[in-house]
């Protein structure tokens, strides 16, 4: 196993912090009741946009269909003058290459979803590989998934090292690193696998792939944020997070942006540092963002839905 | 990349936290610019002749004039009260009375914004907590005794339960509606009619509930409701034809009370200060106990009577709990009451804010150390930053005394036996709070911790079957639940 940092020394896994359910589901609702409005709330929205990493993750995805998503992430409603790109376009390995070349040098990302996504049943050298192809063709960013089966069954070893693993796959590409929340179900469970992905040497922790139910949640974006307050106060490294899946409203991403600067303060307020996992989130933000410039809600018609 | 940095220079920075205002309209709220007194159904000019102002605490403004009640108006009202008593309400079958009752929940409810915004106009407590816990939990407060009315046979089996009569209700600034519905549904429930005093600052949600109670057609006398200071209150306890005596407020004035009625028939159940532990344990969910302990001390400004306002941390994770103290206290958003985004209004009383500067001031002169939130706060109305003392020992005052407010003491524990000892080393013994992974240390605490409440990895859960109430100075009878019903009645064994 590569060492990626020896300053690190390395916890046990199932020592890390417990978490009350009770007392983080009322904490995250807490969010939810900051009231955003006005120029706080056009700030927000724009913000959001500017954190999605605009995803299509079909069987049917086409080459037409990614150019056609990189247009919009460039171009998300010219009809309102200056408005900011999208972080990234979120893609299978196959598609990285046709992606990076219709993204240019616009400087959105390009991410990979790589090591057998959604459910990681393959051995490591094929995911390895899959992380291998996907850098080698240009992409920016890597997605990968772990190991449920093997976490669920305390081998947090095998976990921690097929993290690190893949994170020397990756070179200079940022790993995220996809929990799967909705298979983990505890939130105790959440913050030992955000533990053990952030001493593995991920750049981001992400709740979910969008294919299990439930994705994302408040409560279990907000236990991963505080995994990634005390990984900062205790190592100095400041880590993203991805809540991915189930945020397709305006209103949630507000509160999602609240708890985010509640929890971990102005520092994590950008797309370096934070990113929507979404599809249909940044239609909804538009129409927000001119029902706000004009003061009446447009028809879903006049935004396009590449 | 940042570099790995040593811990203690590292800092999560929130001094943008700022939201544009979103201040709840008071276009929903009718204020009078005068109240009289609530007497047999009726508005009454008070034979006193005297009003009193009350004000907005946030902006220091004259809300409107109220009414001071002098003894001859509280026996006007208690004739009122005893009237309605022996004639009609003691005579009404128990499931009537349970009509009206619901009826006054059910109209709490339709006016919930109403009452929400006349309590942070009146009190200074935040929009967000008048609206989601002051109202709806004095609405359930009457939905739950409406339910007892027609089953105190069954509460009491065998035990015959009867009504007292007349009882005399004093009650605090601290949750004005609440404490009320605390005080008249179960009165109501039992059979008993009633004269109320609310706080002199804070008595226009009572008025409005007054005005809830007309409108319910509740026979005329079953409540009354006089406001006035310190007078009016000792005239209540003083009158002779009063059965019950219940009050809520400081210990000072509880001693007063009970001197007053010691040797009288009149029964009396005492809610009183306190100086709660609120414990967190090593093995606690940290960031779950550091919101336990926000949540424990600086909700409603610290002005409740069973805030967790010493905390007691155990010393291998003193250190990350005050760190992450600290950055919690940071997002704490100190202003306008009226704004939906404040976390922390305004004191109660300009009064009270000088008793909180006061203890502020005594907690540095023992040599504490003292921490406050960097907050600005509004030029006028009567503000104070959440403010924790760290370097306390049980010998200071602000350890000992209540403080009433956002003003938090923390000290360190080794051993288990040594908190259990420190948090019962008080005259007070109202509510405690324990933090911990472990059941069985939860168990061990609550059985020794001599606190009438206790909370387990949680604090200031209010409900209404639950009883309330204290031990030793922190004084004795129960509110709310099946408890809460047998301090209204006599019964026979």
């Amino acid at each position: 196993m590569a060492v990626i940092n020896q300053t690190l020394a390395i916890p046990d896994f199932s020592l890390s912090p417990r978490i009350d359910h009770v007392g983080v589901e009322e904490r995250a609702s807490r969010f939810t009741k900051r009231s955003i409005k006005a120029e706080t709330k056009v700030n927000g929205l724009k913000l959001t946009l500017n954190m999605i990493d605009l995803t299509t993750l079909e069987g049917k995805d086409t080459n037409g269909k990614v150019k056609q998503l990189c247009y919009k992430a460039l171009h998300l409603h010219d009809a309102y003058p200056g408005l900011p790109t999208v972080a990234a376009i979120c893609v299978y390995p196959s598609m990285v290459s046709v992606a990076k070349k219709a993204l240019g040098n616009s400087g959105v990302k390009v991410a990979a979803v790589a090591t057998a996504f959604p459910s990681g049943q393959a051995p490591r050298r094929v995911k390895i590989s899959d992380t291998k192809f996907a850098v080698d063709n240009g992409a920016d960013e890597i997605d990968m998934v772990i190991s449920r089966g093997k976490f669920l069954e305390g081998e947090y070893s095998f976990v921690f090292d097929e993290i690190a693993a893949i994170k020397e796959a990756c070179g200079n590409a940022r790993l995220k690193v996809i929990l799967e929340t909705g298979e983990l179900v505890t939130y105790d469970k959440v913050r030992r696998a955000s533990d053990i992905a952030m001493y593995a040497g991920a750049d981001f922790i992400k709740t979910s792939t969008g294919k299990v139910s439930p994705a994302a949640t408040m409560p279990v974006t907000l236990v991963m944020l505080e995994a990634i307050r005390d990984f900062y106060y205790k190592t100095g490294k400041m880590i993203a997070m991805k809540p991915a899946g189930g945020i397709s409203k305006s209103k949630l991403a507000l509160h999602y942006l609240v708890m985010l600067q509640e929890t971990l303060g102005e520092a994590w307020m950008n797309n370096h540092w934070f990113r929507f996992g979404a599809s249909s989130l940044a239609n909804d933000v538009l129409m927000q963002l001119e029902k706000e410039r004009t003061g009446v809600y447009q028809s879903a018609n006049y935004f396009s839905i590449d | 990349m940042a570099k790995a940095t040593k811990n203690n220079t590292l800092k999560l920075k929130f001094d943008s936290l700022k939201y544009a205002p979103a201040p709840e309209s008071k276009s929903s709220a009718t204020i009078n610019a005068q109240y009289d007194l609530f007497i047999n159904g009726k508005f009454e000019r008070p034979l006193s002749k005297k009003y009193f102002d009350t004000i907005n605490p946030a902006t220091e403004e004259k809300l409107s004039s109220v009414a001071d009640a002098n003894a001859a108006d509280i026996d006007k009202a208690v004739k009122a009260a005893r009237n309605a008593y022996s004639n009609v309400w003691s005579k009404m079958a128990a499931k009537e009375r349970a009509k009206y009752i619901y009826r006054i929940a059910r109209m709490i409810q339709e006016r919930a914004r109403e009452f929400a915004v006349i309590e942070t106009l009146d009190g200074g407590k935040p929009i967000r907590e008048s609206r989601d816990i002051d109202i709806p939990l004095a609405a359930n407060h009457f939905f739950y005794y409406a339910g007892w009315a027609d089953k105190l046979d069954y509460a009491f089996p065998n035990q015959h339960p009867k009504s007292l009569g007349v009882a005399g209700q004093i009650i605090p600034w601290n949750f004005p509606l609440l404490m009320a519905a605390w005080k008249i549904a179960p009165a109501l429930a039992t059979g008993n009619t009633v004269v109320l005093k609310p706080a002199e600052t804070t008595s226009l949600s009572a008025l409005k509930l007054a005005e809830i109670i007309q409108e319910s057609d509740l026979p005329p006398g079953v409540v009354n409701i006089l406001t006035g200071a310190g007078a009016t209150g000792a005239a209540i306890v003083n009158h002779p034809d009063i059965n019950k005596i219940a009050f809520t407020g400081s210990t000072d004035v509880g001693k007063i009370i009970q001197r007053a009625t010691a040797g009288t028939n009149k029964k009396v159940t005492l809610e009183l200060g306190g100086k709660a532990a609120n414990i967190i344990f090593e093995d606690a969910p940290i960031d779950q106990a550091v919101e336990g302990i926000i949540n424990g001390i600086y909700f409603n400004q610290g002005h409740v009577c069973c805030a967790g306002s010493r905390l007691f941390v155990q010393e291998s994770v003193y250190k990350e709990v005050l760190r992450k103290l600290k950055d919690r206290i940071a997002t704490l958003i100190v202003g306008d009451p009226m704004d939906k985004n404040t976390d922390i209004g305004a004191i109660n009383s300009k009064q009270q804010l000088e008793t909180i500067h006061k203890y502020i001031n005594i907690g540095k002169k023992e040599g504490a150390e003292m921490f406050e939130s960097s907050c600005a706060l509004p030029r006028k109305g009567f503000f104070c930053r959440p403010t924790l003392f760290t370097n306390v020992a049980q010998s200071s005052r602000i350890a000992q005394e209540e403080i009433f407010g956002p003003v938090l003491t923390i000290q360190t524990f080794r051993t288990d036996d040594e908190v259990i000892e420190k948090a019962n080393n008080t005259p007070f013994g109202l509510s405690a709070g324990v933090w911990t992974d472990k059941g069985s240390k939860i168990f061990n605490l609550t059985t020794k911790l001599r606190a009438g409440v206790i909370w387990a990895n949680t604090y200031n859960k209010f409900d209404p079957t639950s009883p309330f109430g204290g031990y030793k100075e922190s004084g004795f009878g129960r509110e709310g639940g099946l408890h809460g019903l047998g301090a209204y009645l006599n019964v026979h064994s």
